[in-house]
């Protein structure tokens, strides 16, 4: 018996270790293909958006498309810049996180004080089916709560309102995994002091947890800022700079979606994305450092 | 080379000046040479940390799945230096037992006894599966409690029955030699004894080296015995003259409980 | 002991929030969608007519539903091999090693880049390739689309998949290397065999984010009403529809567009679910 096997075992010996080699040579030429994108990607957002990034660029509003062409056909750099999409995605995303934050955390202390109780897995369902909601129908919601009946026509309220639905599931979860991770034992030491609840919560969770919940935000943050469909639906997009919540706003991925629409400003391009994708990819690496310096 | 060491006749495996290091320069198995008995159960013994386990997953070159492991020295298995096989073949001739039960939980019970077969490729007609299966299982006395559930997965056996099928497993290669890693450790005292007298009743025909965290197992069913402190070998020998007359203090220190 | 029960009240209202956004937005779909399904009943879901012409108003969403569906499924395909490569190079290849790290990062930026920007990567870099290499439609359409899906759904596939190949008892491999086997066979009957359900929820949740997905296919599928007729034909998805017809919408066109973003929800929330069960039941 030993005898067959070994002799078979001689036989396949050369196939399966050339197969094994074969294997592992595609499993790394094909992980080297994943990755190849995100090098085209920044390589080409770098080189070709870096001319444009300057002073301007960031304090400036964009140009007319009649200014943009004169430039283009006098083979100048294209004048001005995106301030009000910067100010607006920052009026969104500050306003979204003042919605989010505050619920987000809440939920997520709930979900930890009340594990296994139906209504604690009954949200905890719910917000992982909204975190899946694409952001598309979150517009749709938005423009039908805002647009329509508070704002009476496009704004950034509206836009708020749909970025906060897609960041509050990710803070619930990020808060809730957070808080198990405190030992039980800090925070029955507290209760044993007499320390009233709520206090607890204040002067022990949230500072044990601060880091933790911190990378959530920053995560929530990250992903929302890039959105451009439920901001189409919205905020629509705003020629200047506009502080005011239930008025049509600009942000910087609804200018990029602009330049695309637009043949003369296409080199507006990518500057504007080189610089989302900065903010973007800050935000983060910020978020894994915190996560990493608590670990 | 240490001092009090036997010299065996014909021995199935010869370990000759065996280091092995995690970290450079600092060895988990110091310098160790010994010959392991055919047809005879040999224990390794010592504190934890003391490089036993180490020494035995080197025999089947289970560290090079792993970086950063240097290995010195030679290791002959029945005349044939492993280090010139594919780690494929030798792994087939050296079979290990590890210290938790792990049969495989996708395969059934029938498919994890003749797993090695099916892991390597290698396809038999149903007539001599059926008899590797059932002769594995009988000589692990596991037949009887299994032959009606062959086709279910193994994860409701017990502990012991786990880990007797993990043996039957090892066992369907006919392998030269057979390596167990503390394979009584999670089991309770009922399924260790039919472990050990298991054994006991298969080195009739295979060649035994275990290692054992337990002394007293290690006199219930070795013959031979090795002591190891520190990475170094410090005594070997028949186990009943160990464990009546140890040469080395440390031995003597280990075995009447002055540390372990 | 009164503050406490307020806390407690408190935490548990404001809990409350969130089961009451997603109702809402159930709530707010379902009665935007009426007018559309009034109109057309079941017949706006098996109708392949989307034709938004004054008088001759018709709304059927097949064509949209198809797109959408078969735009996600080449996606998964193409980012199959990539994203399980990915995952074995992680968890298993070179686990801890630095260039483990460099790649998974990389990876995991994949993730940070904003939808339109991989429109305009898709646009600039890709489409003109394709061209060349005789794509018609200008380079427009599922094939297109689909590509930059999958780059797109790469970083989560292939995060989840990893974390569940990592999970793998280290003693079932090493039982398996003791009996002989290589790597490959090592992955083939005991990873991937262990570890199968988990890699299946998580294609599945990333069949599930493909199919939300909006700008970039927006700037790609080409946008036309028409059920797709092949890998190389234009089309439209639920979502790039919505995108794209959003603008000039009112009254029944506008209704139609919410049911189907409705459709869009009930669809992306049963995968959801359906992967998120799968995951729940092997922990």
């Amino acid at each position: 018996m030993s005898t067959i096997a070994n002799k078979i075992l001689t036989d396949n010996l050369k196939t399966r270790t050339l197969k094994n080699k074969a294997f592992k040579s595609l499993v790394v030429a094909l992980s080297v293909i994943t990755i190849l994108p995100i090098i085209l990607i920044i390589y080409k957002l770098i080189a070709k958006g870096i001319k444009q990034i300057s002073f301007d660029f960031i304090l400036k509003t964009p140009p007319d498309t009649f200014e943009a062409m004169t430039a283009l056909t006098n083979g100048e750099t294209i004048p001005g810049g995106i301030a009000n999409g910067i100010t607006g995605t920052l009026l969104m995303v500050i306003l979204a996180s003042v919605i989010a934050i505050p619920v987000g955390v809440v939920t997520g202390i709930y979900l930890y004080e009340n594990p296994g109780k139906f209504l604690a897995n009954l949200i905890r369902n719910v917000s992982d089916i909204l975190q899946g909601v694409p952001s598309i129908v979150l517009g749709l919601i938005a423009y039908m709560w805002i647009v329509k009946p508070v704002t009476n026509g496009f704004s950034a309220l509206a836009g708020s309102v749909s970025l906060s639905i897609m960041m509050l599931p990710m803070i619930v979860r990020s808060t809730e995994e957070t808080l198990k991770m405190i030992p039980q034992t800090i925070k029955e030491a507290a209760l044993a002091l007499g320390v009233p609840y709520y206090k607890v919560i204040i002067r022990v969770l949230i500072p044990t947890s601060f880091s933790g919940l911190l990378t959530g935000i920053l995560l929530g943050i990250s992903r929302v800022l890039g959105e451009t469909a439920p901001l189409m639906l919205t905020a629509l997009g705003s020629t200047i700079i506009n502080f005011n919540v239930s008025k049509p706003t600009s942000a910087i991925p609804l200018l990029i979606w602009e330049f695309y629409n637009d043949p003369n400003m296409v080199d507006l391009i990518w500057s504007s994305s080189l610089l989302l994708m900065a903010m973007v990819l800050t935000l983060n690496i910020m978020s894994k450092r915190i996560a990493a310096r608590t670990k | 080379m240490n001092n009090f060491s036997i010299k065996i006749k014909d021995p199935v495996l010869s370990i000759r000046n065996l280091s092995v290091s995690y970290d450079k320069g600092k060895y988990a198995v110091d310098n160790v040479t010994a010959d392991i008995k055919r047809n005879s159960v040999t224990a390794i013994m010592g504190p934890s940390g003391c490089g036993k386990s180490t020494l035995l997953r080197a025999i089947n070159r289970m560290h090079e799945l792993y970086e950063n492991i240097e290995t010195k020295g030679d290791i002959i298995l029945n005349g044939n230096d492993i280090s010139d096989m594919p780690t494929i073949k030798l792994r087939r001739m050296a079979g290990m037992v590890f210290q938790h039960p792990n049969p495989f939980p996708t395969m059934s019970i029938y498919d994890n006894v003749i797993a090695g077969y099916k892991l390597n490729g290698i396809r038999l007609k149903k007539k001599l599966r059926d008899e590797i299966v059932e002769r594995s299982l009988t000589d692990v006395t596991l037949w009887d409690e299994v032959k009606d559930t062959l086709y279910k997965k193994g994860s409701f056996l017990s502990g012991g029955q786990q880990q007797r099928l993990c043996i039957a497993r090892a066992l369907a290669f006919n392998p030269e030699v057979i390596l167990l890693d503390e394979p009584t450790s999670a089991l309770d005292p009922v399924a260790t004894s039919k472990i050990e007298d298991l054994l006991v009743k298969l080195k009739e025909n295979y060649s035994i080296l275990m290692v054992t965290h337990n002394m007293s197992q290690a006199a219930r069913i070795s013959d031979y015995s090795m002591f190891m402190y520190l990475g170094e070998l410090v005594e070997y020998g028949k186990t009943k003259d160990m464990f009546t007359k140890p040469k080395d203090r440390r031995t003597e220190e280990y075995l009447t409980g002055k540390f372990g | 002991m009164n503050s406490d029960k307020i806390t407690k009240a408190v935490l548990l209202f404001s809990s409350l929030i969130i089961l009451f956004v997603a109702g809402g937005i159930l709530f707010s779909l379902v009665q935007g969608a009426i007018p559309a399904f009034k109109n057309f009943g079941l017949k706006f879901i098996f109708s392949n007519n989307w034709n938004p012409t004054e008088g001759k108003e018709n709304y059927g969403a097949l064509p949209f539903i198809a797109g959408t569906i078969i735009t996600s499924v080449v996606a998964l395909l193409i980012s199959l091999p990539l994203s399980f490569s990915a995952s074995l190079f992680l968890g298993e290849y070179f686990r801890g090693t630095k260039m483990a790290k460099v790649l998974g990062m990389m990876v995991d930026l994949l993730a940070g880049i904003p939808s339109i920007v991989y429109g305009l990567w898709g646009f600039y870099i890709l489409r003109p390739v394709l061209i060349d290499l005789g794509l018609p439609n200008q380079g427009f359409g599922i094939f297109t689309a689909s590509i930059i899906l999958a780059i797109m759904i790469i970083p989560y596939a292939t995060s989840l998949s990893t974390e569940i190949i990592t999970m793998v008892p280290n003693e079932l491999k090493e039982a398996a290397y003791s009996l002989g086997a290589t790597k490959l066979e090592v992955i083939t009957n005991v990873i991937v065999p262990t570890a199968r359900s988990g890699i299946v929820a998580g294609y599945i949740l990333s069949f599930g984010r493909a199919l939300g997905e909006t700008m970039a296919i927006t700037m790609l599928i080409g946008n036309s009403n028409v059920i797709p007729n092949g890998l190389f034909s234009t089309g439209n998805t639920m979502a790039s529809v919505i995108a794209n017809q959003f603008g000039e919408a009112e009254g029944l066109k506008l209704s139609a567009l919410i049911a189907v973003g409705l459709l869009l929800f009930l669809i992306t929330g049963i995968i959801n679910a359906l992967g998120k069960f799968i995951i729940k039941k092997m922990a």
